[in-house]
């Protein structure tokens, strides 16, 4: 069981907490200690928009243990509107739509279990088409 | 049997209270009944609705309460933090043991100052969650508490169930009456030990017993809730814009609204079964939702829900100047309805797990 | 400072050994890296390895390593950077030389994939990626390199058979390498027809994972005598270098800082300039990678890596021929094995060993050993001594 290691990051999982630096106001995530543009402290938190455009995209076929239950799924690269990229499955999606630059928005949805059915299920960001909002 | 002045049957809050915010959530896949009847009935079934809304591979109850809990909360315009209570109804919790509510409040950031707690009366436990928040806030233990009904619903293959057996989820706000876009005047819940619908411990799927859930069950329940409140309200059906029932398929609504002298038109917007099916606990009140996001000002709405064993909660509701300031704030149930993809039985059974993989 | 110097080295061929287990693959390789260096007993071991506490279940290989191959007692530790391990492995043991603390050190490059089988397998090496922030999205290490070649494309304009010249010069120096896993030649009409395993990386672009050890002995040069059996092979140049772990941590995802941070330092150590490098082992686990590789370090311009192996610059005859025993592509990619791999097929392209596929008189060998996508990058720059 990976318990610890799954529960301490809930807020970055669940809803894309990390950070803004106090000196240079880059926005980060995943929070880090070291703010990576400036070099400065960072330690307050932020919560990102979930906006974002796929930078790269690529469809697993054969997913690691955990995984292999949900194959083909897809993976891509967000850039996040407020900066940062992150690496994060996309859902509701249909292969044939995805474009690089096409806009998503993020959704908390179940990444796997822990270990089998019998394990916590583990929650987390991925990243669907953008719905607008009218 | 005590019996009690139609007057001092309502459920009434000392202080005025109302829906602040509201939201829904609806699974992008449909399983048409046509399918379900191609696979089990030669093809050749009356099917009680078009088709069902069914979750994909990574969502659950959890998922999509946290989705129609952001929207309720986008349309509320106050900060998770304000909410002293998350409650989530639902017969299809992810855990049997490990509250579905206190993952909903980690993700939408109202942890840790609030209650949480999962409900469970069949397809009723998000309408109780919202009488337990119209007592929470009407009695200034709290201002705002939110409750969601939420269910990926099972249906044993092959069963008449599963042509209806849905998913979705809708999340309500309730708060001062100041700041709510409808106010619940008051409600009234009629509940009696009926047995047509149960799933016992460890069960996957529930039973059913047929017609006994029609008119001992369903149709006693709804009718004598909605009309228990209208009388102690002292209004009839010609009072209300709009009606929204349980929907456990097509026709049932369609005939309990008939029966408290509602017409089509009344319950058409609220209507969904025939297009996403029966997502249980949020049956009633996404239909709730679809009514709210078509509502103007000073509509009148009456809400009546439908648990198996048995139980109905009706609500008097009625629309503030607030509603058009809100309603475009999140996605509409009919933004949820177009987002549609339209999947094979093979494919839904792998979906929903009933492929025996070990 | 004295010299450091390749002794001797040995390699077992590199693919499915079923019945031959991490310790009895590592003796091999040691034994006849040993033999090769004239029966000198090292005073240390480095050994390389990537995977092994999470595939066969063991930790703690130097001891374990050591003792198997009678050389119970001396140092013996592990270096872990993923596919670099054994290139790190390498750096340590030219440190230890170079500063006079040792005379003799044995580097081993060990990978033994074929001990887990399953998805299993495929958990085990996503660890090597950002667990928290990569793997836990089900993130492969195949799926990345597809991320990064989909991107590649889109901003390059790339066809789609783009990358094939990586995989057809690769196997086409696969046939002269018996130690390689495939030996044999493949035709620009088989690379079309590759299926996809993570669009737009078909299995030709995949280097495929398979076992292998490889052992290279390390001496100071002046402890050895001048007229040996084999010409002594300098390490002229080391340097490593790291980048983020995680990918879409960097701001440029398109250009390998860490492969061309370790490789100026090494070319510069050396003493030389690109245009004298004869060859160049680049770790081209996949095409994408060895695109970058060939940016990253300066053969070629940026976006333009994929034509210098499309128009034949990287074939043996080419501008710099790269995988000139097959590449990870086709000689087979054991692991943190892979850059001891490379050590060993460099030295023996400079002792004019290679046989069929023997580079005409070269002098200067450049190294590139990666752990995932340059977030370690190794380089070395061996040389010949006449």
């Amino acid at each position: 069981m990976e318990i610890p290691r799954h529960w301490r990051l809930k807020q970055q999982r669940y809803r894309l907490v990390g950070e803004v630096c106090q000196h240079c106001e880059s926005k980060i995530f995943p929070p880090r200690d070291i703010c990576p543009e400036c070099g400065g402290e960072a330690d307050t938190l932020y919560t990102f928009s979930g906006n974002g455009e796929v930078y790269s995209y690529t469809t697993v076929h054969e997913g690691p243990a955990g995984y292999d239950d949900s194959t083909p799924y897809t993976v891509a690269l967000v850039k996040l509107d407020e900066g940062p990229t992150v690496t994060a499955q996309l859902t509701d999606v249909d292969e044939d739509s995805l474009q690089i630059g096409m806009p998503v928005e993020m959704v908390t949805r179940k990444l796997k279990n822990d270990g089998d059915e019998r394990g916590m299920i583990v929650y987390g960001y991925k990243f669907r088409p953008r719905m607008a909002v009218a | 049997m005590t019996t009690l002045k139609p007057s001092t049957k309502l459920l009434k809050p000392a202080r005025s209270v109302g829906i602040t915010g509201y939201g829904v959530y609806i699974p992008r896949y449909r399983l048409p009944a046509q399918e379900i009847a191609r696979v089990w009935a030669g093809g050749k079934a009356a099917l009680p609705i078009k088709e069902k809304a069914v979750p994909g591979l990574d969502e659950d109850v959890i998922t999509m309460s946290i989705e129609a809990a952001r929207n309720a909360l986008a349309r509320a315009d106050i900060h998770a933090h304000q909410l002293r209570a998350i409650w989530v109804g639902s017969e299809s919790h992810p855990y049997a043991v490990k509250p579905t509510s206190t993952v909903v409040a980690e993700a939408i950031g109202a942890v840790p100052n609030t209650q949480a707690g999962d409900w469970e009366f069949a397809c009723k436990a998000g309408t109780e969650a919202i009488v337990a928040s119209m007592g929470f806030v009407g009695s200034s233990m709290a201002d705002y508490a939110m409750a969601i009904g939420s269910d990926t619903a099972q249906g044993r293959p092959g069963d008449a169930l599963e042509y209806t057996a849905a998913a979705g989820g809708a999340a309500f706000i309730i708060g001062p009456a100041e700041n709510a876009l409808a106010t619940i005047n008051a409600s009234y819940s009629y509940v009696t030990d009926t047995p047509d619908f149960w799933r016992r411990e460890n069960q996957k799927y529930p039973e059913h017993g047929s017609r006994f859930t029609g008119e001992p069950a369903y149709f006693k329940h709804t009718t004598s809730a909605g009309s228990t409140m209208m009388e102690a309200l002292g209004v009839t059906a010609k009072d209300y814009q709009w009606a929204i029932f349980h929907q456990p398929n097509a026709k049932f609504p369609q005939r309990a609204a008939k029966m408290l002298g509602f017409t089509p038109e009344q319950i058409e917007p609220g209507l969904l079964a025939p297009v996403i099916g029966n997502p249980y606990s949020a049956s009633a009140i996404i239909g709730l939702s679809a009514v709210l996001d078509i509502a103007k000002p000073d509509d009148r709405i009456l809400l009546v829900s439908f648990g198996s064993g048995a139980g109905s909660d009706a609500f008097d509701i009625t629309v503030t100047k607030e509603i058009t300031n809100r309603q475009d704030k999140a996605l509409k149930v009919q933004d949820y309805i177009d987002r549609r993809t339209e999947i094979d039985y093979a494919t839904y059974a792998r979906m929903r797990g009933k492929i025996t993989m070990k | 400072m004295s010299d450091v110097v390749i002794v001797g080295f040995g390699q077992t061929t590199v693919g499915e050994h079923w019945d031959t287990d991490l310790r009895k693959l590592s003796y091999q390789a040691i034994d006849a890296a040993i033999k090769d260096a004239g029966g000198l007993r090292p005073q240390a071991l480095y050994v390389g390895n990537m995977l092994a506490a999470t595939l066969s279940k063991q930790a703690h290989l130097g001891p374990l390593l050591a003792d198997y191959a009678g050389l119970t007692g001396i140092e013996a530790v592990t270096i872990e950077a993923a596919g670099a391990s054994s290139a790190a492995a390498l750096r340590a043991g030219y440190l230890a030389v170079k500063s006079g603390q040792l005379d003799t050190v044995l580097i081993l490059g060990i990978e033994k994939f074929s001990d887990k089988i399953g998805s299993g397998f495929d958990e085990a090496l996503a660890t090597t990626s950002d667990s928290d922030y990569e793997a836990v999205q089900g993130l492969t290490p195949v799926a990345q390199a597809a991320l990064l070649m989909k991107r590649y494309m889109h901003e390059n304009e790339v066809p789609a058979d783009g990358f094939a010249g990586f995989a057809l010069t690769a196997h086409a120096n696969g046939a002269g390498n018996k130690n390689a896993m495939f030996q044999k030649a493949i035709k620009p009409e088989l690379y079309a027809k590759g299926g996809m395993v993570s669009e737009p990386i078909n299995i030709f672009d995949v280097a495929p994972h398979a076992d292998g050890a490889a052992a290279l002995v390390l001496a100071r040069r002046e402890l050895l005598p001048s007229n040996g059996p084999n010409p002594l092979i300098k390490i002229a140049g080391s340097a490593s270098a790291s980048d983020t772990l995680a990918l879409h941590d960097r701001k440029d995802m398109l250009f390998f800082e860490a492969a061309h941070q370790s490789a100026g330092k090494a070319i510069n150590q050396a003493e030389i300039s690109l245009d004298q490098i004869n060859l160049f082992e680049y770790h081209d686990v996949f095409s994408i990678y060895a695109a970058l590789s060939l940016e990253s370090v300066g053969f070629a311009t940026r976006g333009q890596g994929w034509k210098l192996a499309a128009d034949g610059g990287i074939a043996r005859d080419g501008k710099i021929p790269c995988a000139t025993m097959g590449g990870l592509k086709a000689r087979g990619f054991p692991g943190g094995a892979s850059g001891a791999y490379q050590a060993i097929e460099a030295a023996q392209q400079l002792r004019g060993g290679a046989e069929a596929n023997q580079i005409e008189d070269p002098e200067y060998a450049l190294i590139q050993s990666l752990g995932g996508p340059a977030s370690t990058a190794v380089t070395h720059v061996l040389q010949r001594l006449d």
